[in-house]
């Protein structure tokens, strides 16, 4: 509980109905969708603009109370679990498209657009966001950028970092910080744009976001190849990287995430395949036919079945109908599932999967395989019942056994999800000692108080 | 009131349902609530969390819960798209009943429930009364939807542009006996529901008029009672059963091989509903149920995959095609998957279909959502309207009785001149005009 006289100040910056104390609510922002457990915040505020949240942050400062942002709360690392049961803020009332210019190919919007409605605001400018996570039908802006996330376009069009030119946020005690620019360069200051995204509201929290655009592809290209071997399909993503071709997606499907899908979409996959790639190449329609072709021959020669192209949008829109299925469809499998992203340099994919297959076996678990092959990006997801406790100490170990193989390989991680709590433990393991201690010098020095976001990233 | 340990074991029934929520917050981006109070509390994903907290004891009494899951539409959209396959709907009734039978039904409810609506008999009697007085303390307000609103300002009533009850409610109009005709092909049994028969009877003689034009043999019980979602909803699963036990025995007493509905509500109710909400029953009733649900069908659905309907394009000039826009009630594309053979129907009727955005976005009804949230219900209802009056269309249609009585209100406030019609409605009158 805060105490009354916080609690009427609050109250007074954003009026009574947009303060939440009442514990059913807190419950309700208690949780993300990461598997981990819950932890009540002391209050919910939800401010609509700019002044409202630098006043809130203000008095959270001079009174030391955690803070924690939360924009739709679908992260995967429990970056929005407000693990000191300070308050949270949530930015559902700032969800204003400030501007969207299209002589200078940016928008300015506030963190909390979902990601999904500027992309579609965009596109129908002609102008492209290429950042597509996941959950962007309700992801936010805000969140994106502050757990700098990733999609099924990573691997030609880059992640969330690369599309930010600038911010404009609070620090821990409530001053107004501008960083980046509206310009394509910028070389003023710190680079403390790149440091902000990522970091997950420990080092401020945002109130306005620069985004770069680009053109949209004018013709684009989708074909589906379907293996025997689970190799011959991870030696193909390699063998199309080192061919030098850049595919706008290259996806992967295991044997049990095909069948996991089929089962559920009835689409007409081949359950009887080792492994799936959907592969898109967009562009110019000369070089996208081009390339379509050299990927098929590459594919052929790798020891495809069959590769198939689609050959309109219906049948472009099929296939990935059944990539966007495959997590509904082994989240229906069991009660439980945990969804990793650990990220391995891309020629290191066979390897991968490989040891993916040997954990599942090694730990009695079931893992489906699937995601983003092109950037290095899989997502073994395990499937479990969290009650049933021998099983997760399985699960647990089996994800540490993933995260060592990882990095054995030169990897991360983390591809996309980010840190948080669920692998602020084994960040030392990634990045060493030394590395945590800066980072804790660098948070120490920014936010005196530790109001912001209190044990995420780098631990306590 | 029993301590809140006892409600924790009841809630434990609903465990298994309760843990495929991954918590993964994809329904945010459809719940039609969520997007006016943008708060958690009102999105399947914080109710789901609700529950197992109740199921956790970690409140001290049920009320903030309860509240919190009766401000609800239960319009499924986020069980149509919920990755995990969540059963929302049916989760969130089971609850409202637990936590009903728990605390007890309100006073007034009981009065509706228990007194009235589950005895048909004196339903009708009451309501038949009430559609005769009704001018009394209404006016009609003479506009394109035929609306009424309150002669004296009214709490209760708000501004709310109401149908009227019909002055002769459709079983009225059938033989003591309930109705028997003859045809060839699947013989078909009609559940009227209450607001078809007590609100829009003309749906309901629509109905009749397509199904006898296309030779099909049709048997309408007479007194018939309501489908029981009001109950439901409300959390009481005695009045529920009672009139689930009350009709099945009307419609057992002759043989028929479809039940159909032109309410999309009454559809869903029967076919999700009456077999898994049933409370206690025997493996002869479960049987009985189950086999009901798979018989039981929307008729726009009965009609063009069973019956198979000829378009009547030819007969209309594209001139005089009338501009028709199509709203998805909840109850037919998100729980039964019924989308294309109301617009086929449509067409059929020799109307030109403009789609509007959004067309399977909820109309903000929710039964008594709308009673009991008038202002939120009104804003989820404006979005709609605008959307209908984008199309520049001149009548909206659609598949059930309460979106045509929440977009009847909507249009009327606005002052449109859009019609509100039931594809039954449509087709029947084209083919009226065909015959002619």
């Amino acid at each position: 509980m805060i105490p009354r006289p916080i609690q009427d100040a609050l109250q007074k910056i954003v009026g009574p109905q947009h303060l939440l104390t009442q514990k059913e609510d807190m419950l309700t922002y208690s949780y993300d969708a990461a598997v981990l457990d819950p932890v009540m915040p002391s209050a919910a505020v939800i401010p609509e603009n700019t002044a409202q949240l630098g006043e809130i942050i203000a008095l959270c400062h001079e009174n030391t109370i955690p803070i924690t942002v939360r924009g739709s709360g679908t992260n995967l690392s429990g970056g929005t679990i407000p693990q000191s049961s300070g308050i949270v803020i949530l930015t559902g009332r700032m969800n204003n498209i400030i501007e969207i210019n299209e002589a200078d190919m940016y928008a300015v919007v506030e963190p909390g657009v979902v990601t999904a409605t500027l992309a579609a605001e965009v596109e129908k400018r002609g102008l492209f966001y290429p950042p597509d996570p996941g959950s962007m039908a309700v992801s936010t802006i805000g969140g994106n950028v502050a757990e700098n996330a990733g999609g099924l376009r990573g691997l030609k069009y880059g992640v969330t970092k690369d599309y930010v030119m600038g911010l404009r946020f609070f620090d821990s005690q409530g001053n107004y910080i501008k960083t980046g620019s509206r310009t394509v360069k910028c070389a003023t200051g710190y680079n403390i744009t790149g440091l902000m995204v990522g970091s997950e509201g420990t080092l401020g929290v945002l109130d306005q976001v620069i985004l770069k655009l680009i053109p949209a592809p004018k013709a684009r290209q989708a074909m589906v190849a379907v293996y025997d071997t689970i190799e011959q399909a991870s030696e193909t993503v390699a063998g199309i990287i080192s061919a030098r071709i850049v595919p706008a997606t290259l996806e992967f499907l295991d044997n049990f995430t095909i069948r996991a899908v089929e089962d559920f979409s009835k689409a007409g996959l081949p359950t009887d395949a080792a492994a799936l790639l959907l592969i898109e190449v967009d562009g110019h329609p000369a070089v996208v036919a081009e390339e379509a072709e050299q990927v098929k021959a590459l594919c052929l020669k790798m020891g495809a079945r069959t590769i198939d192209q689609a050959k309109d949008d219906a049948q472009r829109d099929k296939i990935w109908a059944a990539r966007r299925a495959a997590l509904s469809a082994l989240a229906q499998l069991k009660p439980t599932l945990v969804l990793e992203d650990a990220t391995v340099p891309r020629s290191k994919i066979p390897d991968m999967v490989r040891a993916l297959q040997d954990i599942a076996k090694k730990y009695r678990i079931d893992i489906g395989t699937f995601g983003h092959a092109g950037d290095g990006n899989l997502h073994p997801t395990i499937l479990t019942d969290r009650r049933n406790k021998e099983e997760f100490h399985r699960v647990e170990q089996a994800i540490e056994e993933i995260f060592d193989k990882a990095l054995a390989m030169g990897g991360t991680l983390s591809g996309e999800h980010g840190t948080g709590i669920a692998k602020a433990p084994f960040l030392e393991k990634e990045a060493g000692y030394s590395s945590i201690l800066f980072s804790r010098r660098l948070r120490a020095a920014l936010d005196p108080k530790n109001i912001l976001n209190p044990g995420k990233i780098t631990g306590v | 009131m029993a301590d809140m340990k006892e409600l924790a074991n009841l809630v434990k029934e609903l465990e298994d349902q309760l843990v495929s929520c991954t918590r993964c917050g994809m329904c945010q981006s459809v719940c039609p609530l969520f997007e006016q109070t943008r708060k958690e509390a009102d999105v399947a994903r914080g109710k789901l969390a609700l529950l197992t907290g109740l199921m956790d004891n970690i409140f001290t009494d049920p009320d903030g819960v309860n509240k919190r899951l009766n401000q609800c539409l239960l319009c499924g959209s986020c069980a149509a798209n919920c990755p995990s396959g969540v059963n929302v709907v049916e989760i969130f009734i089971k609850a409202r009943a637990i936590l009903a039978e728990y605390k007890g039904l309100s006073p007034a409810k009981k009065l509706i429930f228990r007194k009235l609506l589950a005895h048909p008999g004196r339903f009708d009697t009451l309501l038949d009364w009430a559609g005769r007085f009704q001018g009394v303390f209404t006016r009609p307000d003479a506009n394109a939807q035929g609306t009424s609103c309150a002669r004296l300002v009214s709490p209760l009533l708000s501004h709310r542009h109401f149908m009227p009850l019909s002055t002769t409610p459709f079983h009225k109009t059938l033989p003591v006996k309930g109705l028997t005709t003859t045809g060839s092909g699947p013989r078909v049994a009609m559940f009227t529901g209450c607001l078809i028969d007590k609100i829009f009877p003309n749906v309901a003689h629509a109905s009749l008029k397509v199904l006898s034009h296309h030779g099909v043999g049709v048997t309408i019980p007479s007194g018939q009672g309501c489908c029981g979602i009001p109950s439901l909803a409300s959390g009481d699963r005695d009045s529920f059963t009672r009139l689930v036990d009350h009709n099945l025995a009307l419609f057992e007493k002759q043989p028929f091989d479809v039940l159909v509905t032109a309410c999309a509500t009454c559809t869903s109710t029967i076919k999700k509903l009456w077999p898994s909400v049933y409370k206690n029953p025997s493996p002869g009733m479960q049987k009985k149920l189950t086999t009901l649900s798979e018989k039981t069908m929307d008729i726009n659905q009965f009609l063009v995959d069973q019956v198979g309907i000829e378009p009547l394009e030819g007969f209309f000039e594209a001139s005089e095609k009338e501009i028709v826009t199509y709203h998805d009630p909840c109850h037919l594309k998100k729980s039964l998957g019924v989308a294309d053979q109301p617009r086929q129907v449509i067409r059929a009727a020799g109307c030109r279909l403009k789609e509007m955005t959004g067309s399977d976005k909820c109309c903000g009804m929710g039964g008594s959502f709308n009673i009991y949230h008038y202002d939120l219900s009104s804003s989820i209802g404006i979005l709609k309207e605008k959307n209908i009056e984008a199309t520049g269309c001149t009548t909206v249609s659609t598949g059930c009785p309460a979106c045509m009585m929440q977009i009847s209100d909507m249009l009327g406030k606005a002052g449109s001149p859009v019609k509100v019609r039931h594809p039954m409605e449509l087709y029947a009158r084209a083919l009226e005009k065909h015959t002619q």
